[in-house]
C-alpha cells in the first residue's frame, strides 16, 4: 500500500514490516490526513506482531500530522499485541521530540535515534 | 475601539532588529491555494531567518531550538494554518505575518480579523492555557483527539509552548461599533 504525491510519501510494505514516511505532510485538517490515517491502522490490522514506522526522512509535519500520528499510536495501544517500533534520526531536533511525545502517549512505543 | 490581551504579549520593542513582513488577502485564493501558500510562505521566511543564524551559538533550553529551518518554517506556518482556519471570511483585512529578530530572540506577530463565532472559544482556550499546566493540556488534547476531531484544538498552539518553549501572547481589538475584532497573536522565541 502506498500513498504518493509530488510532496510527500507513505509506504507499507508487509514484506518489511514497515511503514515508510518521506517528504513534507502539510494537509489541512484530519480530512485530508484520512487516507495516510487509514493506510496506518490497515497496516496495524495485518501484522500480527511487529511494525516499524520509519520517519528518518520525513522533512517536516504540521500539528494535524502530528495529530494523525497520535491516533495511530493511541489506536496500536488498544492493540495490546503489536510491538510498534518507530525510527528517526537522533541528530534532528524535532523528529527526537515528535516521536518522545509519541511514545509518553504509549511507553510500549520502542525508538530507535540513529 | 476596546483592547485586550491575554498571556505574554509584546507589541514595542528597542530597535537592532531584522524585520519583515508578509500580507496575503485571504479570499482571493481557493482554501487548496491559500493552504499551499501557508507553506510556502513559512518556507521562505524559514530560509530567510535562517541566514541569520548562521554561526551563531544557541542560547535556548528548548527541546526543539528555533535555529534549524524546519523549526522556523514549523512555527510560522502553524501561525498562518491558525489564522486561515479563523478568519472572518467576510473581512477584506489581508492575514499579515511578521518577523523580528533581536540578538536574543525571534518575534511573530500574525494579525487578521477574526470570525466572532470563534472568538469566545479562543478566549475559553487562552484562559486554559495560560492557567493550567500546558504540558497536561497538551498531552490530554492528544488524548481527547484521538477520539474525536476538533477542528480548532489547540494542539498547535500547545506544541509552540511545550515543544519549541514559545511565550506566547493575544490582543483582540473590539470595535465599539458592529465591525470584525481584530486578532492579533505574538510568539516569542528565546534563540
Amino acid at each position: 500500500m502506498e500513498i504518493k504525491t509530488e510532496d510527500y510519501s507513505v509506504v507499507y510494505d508487509n514484506n518489511s514490516d514497515m511503514i515508510v514516511c518521506e517528504g513534507s505532510l502539510l494537509l489541512n485538517s484530519s480530512a485530508e490526513y484520512a487516507p495516510i490515517l487509514d493506510l496506518f491502522n490497515t497496516a496495524a490490522d495485518k501484522q500480527a506482531k511487529l511494525l516499524t514506522l520509519d520517519v528518518r526522512k520525513l522533512e517536516f509535519l504540521n500539528s494535524s500530522g502530528i495529530n494523525t500520528f497520535t491516533k495511530f499510536v493511541v489506536n496500536v495501544r488498544k492493540k495490546q499485541v503489536l510491538q510498534l517500533t518507530a525510527i528517526g534520526y537522533g541528530e534532528i531536533p524535532w523528529q527526537v521530540r515528535f516521536l518522545k511525545n509519541l511514545q509518553r502517549l504509549m511507553p510500549a512505543l520502542v525508538l530507535k535515534l540513529e | 475601539m476596546e483592547t485586550q490581551i491575554f498571556g505574554h504579549f509584546i507589541e514595542d520593542l528597542s530597535e537592532n532588529m531584522e524585520y519583515l513582513k508578509i500580507g496575503m488577502l485571504p479570499n482571493c485564493l481557493s482554501v487548496k491555494q491559500s493552504w499551499r501558500a501557508n507553506g510556502l510562505s513559512a518556507e521562505f521566511i524559514a530560509n530567510y531567518v535562517q541566514t541569520f543564524f548562521v554561526g551563531q551559538p544557541k542560547n535556548t533550553n528548548a527541546p526543539i531550538p528555533i535555529q534549524s529551518k524546519q523549526a522556523v518554517k514549523y512555527i510560522a506556518n502553524e501561525l498562518l494554518e491558525n489564522a486561515m482556519k479563523f478568519n472572518d471570511g467576510t473581512s477584506q483585512r489581508f492575514i499579515e505575518i511578521s518577523f523580528k529578530l533581536y540578538n536574543d530572540k525571534l518575534i511573530f506577530h500574525v494579525t487578521h480579523d477574526i470570525n466572532p463565532k470563534n472568538v469566545e472559544k479562543l478566549k475559553f482556550f487562552l484562559h486554559q492555557i495560560i492557567n493550567e499546566d500546558p504540558h497536561d493540556l497538551y498531552f490530554n488534547r492528544m488524548e481527547e483527539n484521538a477520539t474525536s476531531d476538533d477542528k480548532g484544538s489547540g494542539l498547535g498552539i500547545l506544541s509552540m509552548v511545550c515543544d519549541y518553549s514559545a511565550k506566547i501572547g493575544w490582543k483582540f481589538q473590539i470595535p465599539k461599533h458592529a465591525a470584525p475584532v481584530t486578532l492579533t497573536t505574538m510568539v516569542c522565541l528565546n534563540i
